[in-house]
């Protein structure tokens, strides 16, 4: 097992930057979607910093591994993370949501590191599918990782997808899903019910794994697991809690698009610091 | 004198080949269309660049977005009843927006598509597509001018919107040279009325035209089958020169082509416009010509939309 070498301390070092940094980044913006990208965190962290291959000098190296953000309402983790990963300045993750940045409030792929412009939900998975059959037509070996929200999975297009995707053998494409429980007018269950989600992905003919989404041990296995399975893409069913790291978040739909105000964070910052 | 008919679909699958060949980005996606439009030939072939995702619209956009940002040219097509209809969330948003060079082939345009009525008949695509900020619109008149313009379109970077209608049209560019993205092409010269159409409009202007100098009336025939970005120099000079324009296209007359010709005409040299086109209502089920007459898609219609245009100057 690669367990013993995952340096877990750098990880959670990191997480714990990126979050900050998302709330820092929100706060100024005086909008966004924290919650969603606060339950994000360990899943970007894991990719990021242990398990893809990629070149933040060289944001169009050919045979990097990919990473599209469905969920683009989750900008703000994305940014966060690519510019920890030395993508751009993190200085400029203060410019989000402002007139002439390049930090637009769902992602744009004039960011260097951003694949895809997830903003409208339900898009993401055929775009990854799209980069994968690109990468089984040119014979590369690199992988594609799809990011989506629990909610989005109300999205039609998600499910032709799902359908799509097993046929075309893709095994160089994971699916996360972000499984926070909650969606913009409340908890998934009670505004669309999905459960059982594995189930319906393993109707599709997808291999399914289940992990605790922020516990880097099991999100990397899974991810090794995804890798090693030949002939049918993953999906990682990743269960999160909406705003996590923030106890009033936590479990509040209305931190799904709302932000906290810039006091606030500075507490929030400066308590999770001294943690 | 002996009218040769084509089919801009065959002229599709024809030069898709060719391009398959020069080229080895190019992949072509279907949904479940594929044999009727007859992209399933460039599937035969290279089958391996060749993608059927079933009757999922939305879902063949989103790949072809995919496929575009590692590199390669996707051709996507299917019925223009569904295209845009069933996907202008991920035209919008997958590939205008990030300006992905993704050419989107539509068949079966207008009312022309005939029996199927009108859940079928598209009219409002060119008008939609074109209000797409950075996507080009391209209606083709003819099958020789079908295989030059798609391949012009793998050549330029960026989305493209080409609208094919479904019955054979006579030819009128004997060489596909001819025919430039971009640029209309005045196809016969007049002083009195100028005459813009796109699509299988361009032949019943060319007979308008005849019919028109019959009874002394010089017309001057423009192909405007780039829709967007339009022609607007063209266009202008066209009715500086001719004092009134008669626009023709198989689409709704809100929008389309006779919009488009509207807003660049009112914003620099404003003349009388006349519009023939579906006259915002619904298709039904027909025969292709007996749609074109009940719904005034004529060549006789174009013909009294000149004349009245001249009486009332």
């Amino acid at each position: 097992m690669e367990e013993q070498s995952i340096p877990i301390g750098m990880l959670l070092q990191k997480a714990a930057k990126i979050r900050d940094d998302i709330l820092l980044m929100v706060g100024e913006a005086k909008s966004g979607h924290p919650g969603g990208s606060l339950s994000a965190v360990e899943i970007l962290v894991s990719l990021f910093f242990y398990k893809m291959r990629h070149d933040p000098k060289r944001p169009d190296w050919p045979d990097r591994d990919r990473f599209v953000l469905s969920k683009g309402h989750a900008a703000p983790v994305l940014f966060s993370t690519l510019a920890e990963a030395g993508y751009f300045p993190t200085s400029e993750l203060m410019t989000l949501r402002k007139l002439n940045s390049r930090l637009q409030g769902h992602p744009d792929h004039r960011v260097p590191g951003v694949e895809f412009p997830g903003g409208s939900l339900g898009i993401g998975l055929s775009a990854a599918i799209g980069m994968a059959l690109a990468g089984k037509v040119d014979k590369k070996d690199y992988r594609v990782y799809a990011l989506l929200g629990d909610g989005e999975l109300d999205e039609g297009e998600t499910w032709e997808a799902a359908m799509a995707a097993p046929k075309f053998k893709l095994d160089n494409l994971t699916a996360i899903v972000d499984r926070n429980g909650i969606q913009q007018d409340g908890l998934t269950e009670q505004i669309m019910p999905m459960e059982p989600v594995g189930y319906k992905w393993k109707a599709f003919n997808w291999h399914v794994l289940e992990v605790d989404g922020f516990d880097f041990r099991q999100v990397i296995d899974a991810l090794e697991k995804a890798e090693s399975m030949r002939n049918r893409p993953t999906v990682i069913i990743a269960h999160t809690v909406k705003g996590k790291g923030v106890s009033f978040m936590e479990w509040d739909p209305a931190y799904h698009g709302k932000a906290p105000d810039k006091d606030t964070v500075r507490k929030l910052v400066k308590t999770m610091l001294e943690e | 004198m002996l009218v040769q008919l084509a089919s801009m679909r065959d002229a599709y699958a024809e030069v898709l080949l060719e391009l398959g060949a020069e080229d080895a980005r190019v992949v072509v996606l279907g949904a479940d269309t594929s044999v009727s439009i007859k992209t399933s030939l460039f599937g035969d072939r290279y089958p391996e660049r060749f993608f059927n995702v079933g009757i999922a619209e939305a879902n063949m956009m989103g790949i072809a977005a995919g496929l575009a940002l590692a590199g390669k040219t996707p051709f996507v097509t299917t019925y223009a009843a569904f295209v845009p209809g069933k996907c202008l969330d991920q035209i919008r948003n997958a590939i205008a927006y990030p300006n992905l060079n993704v050419k989107i082939v539509s068949s079966h345009g207008g009312l022309t598509v005939g029996p199927d009525g009108a859940s079928h008949q598209t009219i409002e695509d060119v008008a939609t597509m074109r209000s797409i900020p950075r996507m080009h619109v391209v209606v083709p008149a003819d099958a020789p001018s079908t295989k030059s313009l798609i391949a012009q379109a793998c050549r330029t970077l960026g989305p493209f919107y080409i609208r094919l209608s479904r019955p054979s049209v006579p030819t009128i560019y004997s060489a596909s040279k001819d025919v430039e993205v971009g640029r209309a092409k005045i196809l016969r010269e007049g002083s009195d009325i100028g005459i813009i159409a796109c699509g299988i409009m361009v032949n019943e202007a060319m007979e308008a035209a005849e019919t028109l100098s019959k009874t002394g009336v010089s017309a001057e025939v423009v192909d405007s089958h780039t829709v967007k970005p339009l022609d607007s120099e063209t266009i202008v000079r066209v009715a500086r020169k001719t004092g009134a324009l008669v626009t023709a296209e198989e689409q709704n007359v809100i929008g389309g082509l006779g919009g488009a010709v509207a807003e660049a005409i009112t914003e620099s040299y404003p003349v009388p416009i006349s519009r023939v086109g579906v006259r915002d209502t619904f298709g039904e089920s027909g025969e292709h010509q007996e749609l074109m007459v009940k719904y005034g898609l004529t060549s006789k219609e174009i013909a009294r939309a000149a004349k009245h245009l001249i009486k009332s100057r």
